[in-house]
């Protein structure tokens, strides 16, 4: 046993830092153990790394037009085919993977803090701030989410910008409602009642102790959730009113290869095949997190 | 599931009495649930209000389109009301809602509302096979995947539940028109009936296979059955992920339950155990999960219908956002949103129905 391991597994950590670090190999240790949640795993870092090295990987420009060679099947030279513009459909997957990325990170960031501010305060204060932010989000949740997108797309404009926006507006609300739930037991824990009578205000008890609580189980939520918004920004895509052309975004590129779909499969069939996957990456990583960071 | 507690637990302080008293507290959970209704109504039209007025840089335009005469463009502000206050701008909008005014769509040149009607009951009849496929085939499912935990069937549930929550259901879409359309040939394409048999059915309900089936046109409803099959199937896939993973979840739960032991230890078979007792209970919570995957086809529907031209409500939403006619897209997205308030209650009122703990 190294001493790493014995640093990481020790009952008796030494500092803040040792325990959480030990608590996190402790879970990497049962993550492990779950084939399908490495299966995911490895997809998701996949995606990160093809995002981060598109230009090495891709082997023709994204955005290069070359009529010539339009509509050609996969071959050894274009993996995937080209599409009606002769671009390479392998290459504009590869780049598809950093739009794709770019809306689930834009989305991630705005949604999490916000729904989990909002979730925390409504528990910890409770009284009509708990009925009013509550009410808000089952106005929210009435909505089914595309549609409720699709209308604010319609308000705001086509745009990749409008469509994070708009999927950020729509998503906010399960996070809120995890947090609250979150945030009523540990409400009348203990050691919140020592920093009350430590005379600390609502907003650092809030901030500093209820939110940090929350934050495994709302990791474990943004993982499952992100299938679904890429799934949702596909199809804005798809419909036109997300990224427009010529960005490589595969819903848009689905949409593209939709005329000549009984001609050449090729052209909506591949970035298709990359959204299930990316999807299904990250479905299986959520639920193996599931399993090991909220064993209930 | 949270209520982990069995029907032989039964409630300690719920009286079970009848007569007055369990009439006061049906009508105060009545009166309870339909305030929620009323507030959610009333964010519904608040949220439409705001992307309507709020949000578009100039809404007049949003309403009549770019190329409108000077002359159209002050009547439609007018009407908009944009002279007065906010507070009274929604005041009107919220009237006129309720009287069913949801404006007039640029497109069709038709009020909204008289375009949904007519576009409606296609997306009803999708909805409605699309459920039912997913009703026959995640009930089993999720009870096979239940009972024969951890092997196989289980595998397989998780398996189709992963699958159907990853897929983009309009490239699922597209792939089942070149698999089962153009290279086998086994159903038919886009659109919800052949040309050849348009003119054959009257438009009586709406829904092309009531109506060819009641005037006997069984050539043409054979042939709506074949347009209806695979958008229905691809529909269903979603809603068969969900109902089996929740039954799954239910049959479970209710397995462990004492009266299956004792249903065993009498000497049952394991297949009545299973069938006519657990899943009998199951059924209780899942009627809720069926109604709410209802309402959740209703958004599968809007792209299912652009790839399939089907002429439901969903495309009528697109088309409206293609064009930028907003009281369309804005009269679609309120009718969706009071249609999934409404299958909410009713999964609610269903449940307490069906439930004896809850009564």
């Amino acid at each position: 046993m190294s001493n790493w391991t014995a640093y990481l597994t020790t009952d008796a950590p030494a500092s803040r830092r040792q325990a959480r670090l030990g608590q996190a190999w402790r879970q990497w240790l049962a993550l492990k153990q779950n084939p399908l949640a490495i299966a995911g795993l490895i997809i998701v870092v996949s995606l990160l790394l093809i995002a981060a090295f598109a230009p090495l990987i891709a082997p023709f420009d994204p955005l290069a037009q070359n009529l010539d060679r339009r509509l050609m099947p996969p071959s050894t030279l274009n993996f995937f085919g080209t599409d009606s513009l002769g671009r390479d459909i392998f290459s504009r997957i590869v780049y598809g993977a950093r739009v794709t990325l770019f809306i689930v990170l834009l989305v991630v960031i705005s949604v999490g803090p916000l729904g989990l501010l909002i979730g925390a305060t409504s528990g910890y204060l409770g009284g009509w701030v708990d009925r009013a932010l509550m009410r808000l989000t089952d106005v929210f949740l009435a909505f089914p989410r595309l549609v409720l997108a699709l209308a604010f797309v319609a308000a705001l404009g086509p745009g990749l910008e409008n469509a994070v926006i708009a999927i950020a507006f729509t998503a906010w609300p399960p996070y809120a409602r995890v947090a609250r739930a979150e945030t009523l037991v540990i409400r009348n824990a203990d050691y919140i009642a020592a920093v009350r009578l430590q005379g600390a205000s609502s907003w650092r008890i809030v901030l500093r102790h209820i939110v940090p609580m929350c934050l495994p189980s709302l990791i474990v939520r943004t993982t499952l959730d992100m299938a679904g918004i890429i799934l949702t920004a596909a199809g804005l895509g798809f419909l036109g009113l997300g990224a427009q052309p010529p960005m490589p975004e595969w819903g848009a590129m689905i949409s593209a290869g939709r005329e000549q779909i009984f001609d050449q499969w090729w052209v909506a069939t591949f970035p298709g095949l990359a959204i299930c996957v990316v999807a299904l990456g990250f479905n299986l990583l959520g639920d193996g997190l599931r399993d090991v960071m909220d064993a209930k | 599931m949270a209520s982990s507690s069995g029907p032989m637990t039964g409630p300690a302080t719920a009286p079970s009495g009848s007569g007055p008293g369990r009439l006061t507290r049906w009508g105060k959970l009545l009166s309870r649930e339909l305030t929620t209704v009323a507030i959610t109504m009333f964010g519904l039209l608040a949220i439409t209000f705001l992307i309507a007025r709020v949000i578009p840089i100039d809404p007049v335009l949003a309403v009549v389109g770019d190329n409108a005469r000077p002359d159209v463009y002050d009547a439609a502000r007018l009407a908009l009301g944009l002279d007065k206050p906010l507070w009274q701008q929604f005041a009107m909008y919220v009237g006129k809602v309720f009287t069913g005014d949801l404006g007039t769509s640029i497109l069709t040149a038709q009020p909204v509302i008289s375009d949904i009607k007519r576009v409606f009951p296609a997306t009803l009849e999708l909805a409605t096979l699309g459920t039912l496929v997913g009703i026959t085939f995640g009930i089993p499912l999720g009870v096979l995947a239940a009972v024969y935990q951890g092997r196989w069937p289980d595998q397989l549930a998780r398996f189709i539940g992963l699958f159907g929550y990853s897929i983009p259901i309009f490239w699922l879409g597209l792939m089942g028109l070149l698999l089962f359309y153009a290279k086998l040939g086994w159903v038919s394409g886009p659109g919800r009936i052949s040309i050849a048999y348009q003119d054959f059915v009257m438009p009586v309900t709406g829904v092309i296979l009531l109506d060819a089936a009641m005037q006997g046109e069984w050539d043409a409803f054979w042939n709506a059955l074949s347009h209806l099959v695979l958008p229905s199937a691809v529909l269903g896939m979603f809603s068969l992920a969900y109902i089996s993973r929740m039954t799954r979840s239910f049959m479970i739960t209710e397995l462990q339950q004492q009266y299956v032991i004792a249903a065993r230890v009498k000497g049952m078979s394991e297949a009545r155990v299973i069938w006519r007792h657990a899943l009998r209970n199951a059924l209780v919570p899942l009627t809720t999960v069926i109604a709410l995957s209802y309402a959740n086809l209703l958004e599968g529907s809007v792209l299912t219908e652009t790839i399939f031209a089907w002429p439901g409500l969903g495309r009528y939403i697109t088309n409206g956002l293609l064009n930028a006619d907003m009281n369309a897209v804005l009269g679609g997205t309120l009718v969706v949103g009071a249609i999934f308030i409404g299958v909410n209650l009713f999964a609610d009122i269903l449940g307490r129905i069906f439930d004896p703990r809850t009564r």
